[in-house]
């Protein structure tokens, strides 16, 4: 409620230049974007449309948001409904009536139109209709009134032309009052209204449609004409739900979106190496395309899971599975969503897509994320929307919402079951619009399935072109480079066959290599065996030859001592020769 | 008040005065002193002295006198005057007479200029053909 009157705050005509058309807000989510401001100040609008469609409350919704948000009392005259039902039909989406007329803001004066008890004699005129909507309108200072339904009038009174020239009157009227004023009208054949008020109603014509589309309903808005002021002519979806009405503008953005350089990671380790290293862009798009039974969600559960555990809040919208069901099937893979969603984290959002119609998703998805303001968004699948309209629809949904959740910088995962192995036509409708897209895809060998995940594209940054076989267990999910046979790609069991025979090859080469190495020490120990008995002969031999040596010295020194005392012995003589000579 | 009001009330205010003493007797003491002999209460709603008004006024005076004499008695509600008034017999067009009594509730609208549509509305049947069938 605080954002809304917040919203419905910003919306409050500002001063404009004295030429433009004064607006009055009407407080309506979005209705005020798409008309620049609101309803023309101090004139008349016409509100039309089937039964069903949401006049009366889009009438009421302007007048409580009028006199509770923007200081503007209104006078709500009913022909159908009484007091008391209005009182009680928006009591259901929070308007408290009774509490308004207390304060002075709101009069509901109902009028009852009863065929059968009036009898006309003569000439007569609305004088009194003037008289009570004129008192209702100076009970409370109304600057804002309702007429709802005013065609009622026509199967009250016989004389029509007196009755339209009564409505000209009525108009003229309020204008003259400078009352904003909403006339609502139920819609005819060929005609916006059955009786034709828009031919006094000149200013601004809002139709209102529900239309049934394959069995889907949907709720829209058109602003058919707008007098003086520029509007989006386009056809909006809105919601009626426990907040009132939202119309949804989407069609007013643009390309212009801020984009971030920021990584978010995929919540598998190796596919962030896949996607250089670091994950998706924030903010971008993301599809995971694939088969049946490929993973794609126990991927979604994990980006999802990643998200929570960095502490920001994640919305999953869940189009095919239960909440509860979604949960138990992702503890399979090792994740307890429930335990995040209890924290508050996460949301789980799931709703059959023909629950209701295309615009109405992107309504309620829009609403879920504005309410909640995640920094992730998973939608699983949206291939399943086809259910609720065209592929065309799908597509022309799903660019709203990117451009939607890239204005806000959330990082948005997309599933899509595809129905042939290669790149289907139902993701590639939209595969103009995604930033980052994997394909995981069955690959059958020797009778067995196995998953293969393949990086398609990924805007803006270098990445892996490598096939990953992509293994699901209850520890999670795992990318397993693939390998490569003589027959091409191979996974599973003819990738263990392989990776066993190169390490039994390799095992061999080992073997082998040991065993040489074995041989080589023994030789090498043999050898040296060798060249020790050889060091020790030689030794040996050296010791031979030392001690002959040394035999043949002593031999050789015996001999000079004998010979020097054989010398000595005959020394007298020869000294005696040597003296005789000296 | 009322756009009309603006317009016609000048041009009204001559035209009966019969109107004018009825309109502003329409407030409560001269009612409940009558009310209580009358077999036919008839409330007039109009809104302002309008031409209208006073021929409605005549109008349903003169058809009253006639077929009904000493036994109605006519209240004129002023809606612009009282405009309140109006949401209690649910009034929207104007003039507009409502028998409040003898019940149930009828409701003619008009100058009632029409006579006859008065009689069938009200529920009055002429007293010509009252004498007749006796």
């Amino acid at each position: 409620m605080s954002d809304r009157r917040s919203r419905a705050g910003r919306t409050r005509p500002r001063p404009r230049p004295p030429a433009a058309l004064a607006k009055a807000a009407t407080g309506i989510v979005g209705f005020d974007q798409v008309t620049d401001g609101g309803l023309p100040r101090g004139r008349t609008s016409l509100v039309c449309g089937g039964p069903g469609c949401g006049k009366t409350l889009f009438a009421m919704e302007f007048l409580v948001r009028g006199a509770s948000e923007l200081g503007e009392p209104g006078v709500f005259v009913a022909f159908e409904e009484t007091r008391e039902e209005l009182i009680a039909n928006v009591a259901s989406i929070g308007f408290d009536l009774p509490a308004l007329e207390r304060q002075g803001l709101l009069a509901i004066d109902f009028i009852r139109l009863d065929r059968s008890q009036i009898e006309e004699a003569g000439a007569y005129d609305l004088e009194g209709l003037f008289v009570r909507i004129a008192h209702a309108v100076d009970s409370v200072g109304a600057t804002r009134v309702v007429i709802d339904t005013l065609e009622a009038l026509f199967a009250s009174f016989d004389d029509e032309a007196l009755l339209r020239s009564e409505l000209r009157r009525l108009f003229h009227w309020l204008k003259e009052r400078r009352l904003t004023a909403v006339v609502t009208g139920e819609r005819g054949d060929g005609h916006l209204t059955r009786y034709g008020l828009e031919e006094y109603v000149s200013d601004c014509v809002i139709l209102l449609d529900n239309r049934v589309e394959n069995q889907v309903s949907t709720r829209r808005l058109q602003i058919v004409k707008y007098r003086g002021s520029a509007h989006g002519s386009n056809e909006y979806p809105f919601l009626i739900d426990a907040e009132g009405i939202s119309v949804l503008p989407v069609t007013s953005l643009g390309l212009d979106y801020p984009v971030s350089s920021e990584r978010v990671p995929t919540g598998v380790g190796p596919l962030d190496g896949m996607l250089d290293g670091g994950g998706y862009f924030r903010g971008s798009s993301v599809l995971i395309s694939g088969t049946a039974g490929t993973g794609k969600s126990s991927l979604a559960a994990l980006f999802v899971d990643a998200s929570c555990r960095r502490k920001e809040r994640a919305l999953y919208f869940a189009l095919e599975e239960s909440s509860a069901q979604v949960c138990r099937n992702m503890r399979s893979i090792g994740l307890d969503l429930h335990a995040w969603e209890k924290r508050r984290l996460l949301e789980i959002h799931a709703a059959r897509p023909t629950v209701y119609g295309l615009e109405m998703h992107l309504v309620a998805m829009h609403k879920k994320i504005e309410a909640f303001e995640p920094r992730a968004v998973v939608i699983d699948p949206i291939s399943s929307l086809v259910t609720a309209g065209t592929p065309t629809e799908v597509k022309s949904m799903l660019v709203r919402l990117f451009d939607y959740l890239k204005t806000r910088q959330i990082t948005c995962l997309v599933t899509a079951l595809t129905h042939s192995p290669g790149l289907d036509e139902s993701a590639v409708g939209i595969s103009s619009l995604i930033d980052s897209w994997f394909q995981v895809r069955d690959i059958e060998i020797d009778g067995e399935r196995t998953r293969g995940l393949y990086l398609v594209k990924s805007r803006g940054m270098g990445h892996s072109n490598q096939v990953r076989e992509f293994v699901i267990s209850s520890s999670g999910v795992d990318l397993v480079p693939v390998a490569i046979g003589p027959s091409g790609v191979l996974t599973g069991s003819a990738r263990l066959n392989l990776e066993a025979e190169q390490r039994s090859r390799r095992l061999a080469r080992e073997h082998d290599i040991a065993r040489q190495e074995r041989a080589l020490a023994r030789r090498k120990r043999a050898l040296d065996a060798q060249i020790e008995a050889l060091r020790a002969e030689l030794a040996t031999a050296e010791e031979d030859v030392q001690a002959g040596i040394s035999e043949a010295r002593d031999v050789d020194q015996r001999l000079l001592d004998a010979q020097a005392r054989s010398a000595q012995s005959r020394s007298a003589s020869r000294t005696a020769h040597r003296g005789g000579r000296a | 008040m009322s756009p009309a009001r603006s317009t016609t009330g000048k041009r009204a205010a001559t035209a009966s005065a019969a109107v004018s003493a009825a309109a502003t007797d329409a407030t409560g003491a001269t009612r409940s002193r009558r009310s209580g002999s009358r077999e036919y209460l008839l409330r007039l709603y109009v809104a302002g002295e309008t031409a209208k008004s006073v021929a409605a006024f005549a109008n349903l005076k003169r058809i009253c006198e006639e077929h009904l004499a000493g036994r109605y008695q006519i209240e004129v509600v002023d809606l612009l005057r009282n405009p309140a008034l109006a949401r209690g017999d649910q009034i929207l067009a104007l003039p507009a007479v409502v028998r409040q009594l003898p019940p149930p509730v009828k409701k003619i609208i008009g100058d009632f200029s029409n006579a006859e549509r008065v009689l069938v509305g009200l529920d009055i049947r002429p007293l010509a053909a009252r004498r007749g069938r006796r």
